[in-house]
């Protein structure tokens, strides 16, 4: 690359499927439409959406969304004109025939989500979306939980099964700089395809470490608007827009259109304003899954136990992504136990 | 009483624990043929240090033997698809393991009985094996509108199989959930944790039912069929007894493995190794009365 030459980095919007979880996923297909349409006016490359989880998230176990997949993608299908549209798989909930649903709504991407260390189940969906002529976007979740070999050793995987890109994925937020740093540039020295990274802000770290991540060498990065995503949010699109412009990286977003769709169309949707509280810094603390938030509050509420302390607890059992049926089960366990504190308590005196 | 002959195809973990099961529990049947198509793996060299008579021959070896009445398919749901007509045409009633469900869906606490007769069986998913009794119990109670299942699993216990294929087992469990479980409608999730030491095989079971006020009812109902479950699967327990949340009824159960060939965290195989012996003990009681 020539000195002149503007670096590029592909920013992938996820305000309309990881920001779901900030609202429960209760986004109606029309704010959907509204939202995209901001996105799609502002250049945005990529918008994903979707249930929280992912094509199929809509159930028991993650909370069920506002409408169905095919609405989702019927709307915003429809007001996307430049923008390519992105779904979300995580293999064991999502199947083939969720992304032959985005394929027939032009969906252009297919973002293919595994633990860390279980690339090999998403093989099958890579293999699928390829073979429909869609780009297979991959994501190695919870990164931290893993040496950076592993992750290396992980992200060849991805590679051999022909992926486009692979993320290093911090989706507890409990990522540092200098990991980020590490772990990026070493997937970076390992892998021909693009490496991208997305960030969660549980430590007041996203735009820290997706700023790092670039300079390690990742191209595609992803934002919300106003930050909007599972536990405190991810790296705020219009900020990184900003930062990216003050860089002089380009990335292909209008920064006034981009603000405006955050204040005009995501703010006054938003359920409460997304901030570090004491929950979602235990989250980041504790390196577990940021969507466990909303349903450790509901859990320690039905039990009477400190949400606190249920996450700590799914930090310590080494929970992955996915796992919030064990919410449920802890706070269960947590309850019984200090139910028999007090009882020998009273029984002392 | 003389015991009936069978064989297993597939020397890999399942088939291998599968094999240590029969030869340590089963009354009605015996391992005559261990088969694989490629020497040299830890279950064949077992077998025979066990002396059970193996080949690397495949099916081949197993049609060859006419005396085998049961075969026990341990392979991948593609080499079943092709194996299943020629057990047909052999005489053989096959127990099949693999997802390809050229028969019937077989959980054994279940719909055992209904499915006496019929020459093909299939085993489900190891998902599918431990939950679908409690669908099955919840559904005696009042009515499963949906049902919906999440197993998780350790990573150590995912085989390749598995893993190349995971839609298969979250839409056949879906499929089972509601043929043999009696829900509505259903859905399966599978998640798989790397966590060391491993975990043990966990699933939780959600159902919206009718009348979630019968929730005594279910609690005695859900417990029975654990009792049930337990005499073919010793480790099969309830972590978490029915609750109820508005429409929704959650429970919670672990499959603490026999740890025969196989770690005891991997319950996820033992369940469904131990299905299919269950099913192949019945299935020689069948046969023992027509010979005798």
């Amino acid at each position: 690359m020539k000195d002149t030459e503007m670096k590029k980095i592909r920013i992938i919007d996820s305000t309309l499927r990881d920001g779901m979880h900030a609202v429960s996923h209760q986004f109606s297909p029309d704010d959907m439409a509204v939202i995209a349409a901001a996105l799609d006016a502002a250049g945005v490359d990529t918008v994903e959406i979707g249930h929280g989880d992912g094509q199929g998230g809509s159930t028991y176990q993650y909370g069920f969304a506002k409408a169905s997949d095919e609405d989702y993608l019927r709307a915003v299908s429809s007001v996307l004109t430049r923008s390519k549209l992105d779904i979300l798989i995580l293999p064991g909930i999502g199947t083939e025939p969720d992304i032959e649903l985005g394929a027939k709504y032009g969906a252009k991407v297919v973002r293919i989500a595994t633990h860390v260390t279980e690339a090999d189940i998403g093989a099958q969906h890579i293999a699928f979306t390829k073979s429909l002529g869609m780009e297979a976007i991959t994501f190695l979740m919870m990164a931290h939980m893993a040496p950076v070999e592993k992750v290396v050793e992980q992200a060849k995987l991805f590679e051999s099964y022909g992926a486009d890109v692979v993320y290093v994925t911090d989706s507890a937020g409990a990522m540092l700089p200098s990991e980020v740093a590490e772990k990026v540039s070493a997937v970076k020295a390992a892998v021909a395809i693009p490496v991208g990274f997305h960030a969660h802000n549980n430590l007041g770290l996203a735009i820290g470490n997706t700023l790092a991540a670039v300079q390690a060498g990742a191209s595609v990065v992803d934002g919300c608007l106003c930050g909007l995503g599972a536990g405190a949010g991810n790296a705020q699109i219009e900020v990184l827009a900003a930062v990216f412009d003050r860089m002089h990286i380009e990335t292909g977003i209008d920064l006034y259109k981009i603000m405006d769709a955050a204040e005009n169309e995501v703010r006054p949707r938003m359920r409460q304003p997304l901030a570090i509280t004491k929950l979602e810094l235990s989250i980041g603390w504790a390196g577990v899954y940021g969507s466990f938030l909303l349903h450790s509050i509901r859990a320690g509420k039905k039990f009477g136990v400190d949400p606190r302390d249920i996450l700590v607890e799914l930090g310590r059992l080494k929970t992955v992504g996915g796992q919030e049926d064990l919410i449920i089960d802890v706070a269960s366990r947590l309850a019984a136990e200090k139910e028999q504190r007090k009882s020998q308590t009273v029984a002392g005196k | 009483m003389k015991k009936v002959k069978s064989a297993i195809l597939g020397p890999g973990n399942i088939g291998t624990d599968l094999l240590l099961k029969i030869k340590k529990n089963a009354k009605n049947i015996e391992v005559v043929l261990f088969a694989g198509i490629i020497d040299g793996g830890l279950g064949l060299e077992l077998a025979r240090k066990m002396g059970v008579p193996t080949s690397i021959d495949g099916v081949e070896a197993i049609l060859a033997d006419d005396s085998i009445k049961i075969v026990f398919e341990a392979t991948g749901a593609k080499a079943h698809l092709e194996n299943a007509p020629r057990y047909r045409k052999a005489g053989k009633i096959a127990i099949d393991l693999t997802p390809a469900a050229v028969g019937p869906y077989l959980v054994p606490a279940v719909n055992m009985d209904a499915n006496f007769e019929g020459d093909n069986f299939n085993m489900v998913t190891c998902g599918g094996q431990a939950t679908i009794p409690m669908v099955a119990a919840v559904n005696q109670v009042t009515p499963v509108e949906y049902a919906e299942i999440v197993a998780t699993i350790a990573s150590k216990s995912a085989g390749p199989g598995t893993r190349a294929n995971i839609d298969e087992f979250t839409q056949t469990t879906a499929k089972a959930l509601v043929t043999v479980g009696g829900a509505k409608k259903a859905r399966a999730i599978i998640l798989l944790n790397p966590a060391e030491p491993p975990i043990m095989m966990r699933n939780t079971v959600y159902c919206r039912v009718q009348h979630p006020e019968r929730l005594e009812k279910i609690r005695e109902s859900v417990d029975r069929m654990a009792e049930h479950v337990r005499q073919y699967v010793p480790g099969y327990r309830v972590r978490l007894e029915p609750i109820a949340d508005g429409d929704k009824i959650t429970l919670m159960v672990e499959v603490e493995g026999e740890g025969a060939f196989l770690p005891k965290y991997a319950g996820n195989l033992d369940i469904i190794t131990a299905a299919a012996m269950a099913t192949g003990e019945k299935i020689a009681e069948r046969l023992q009365g027509i010979s005798q």
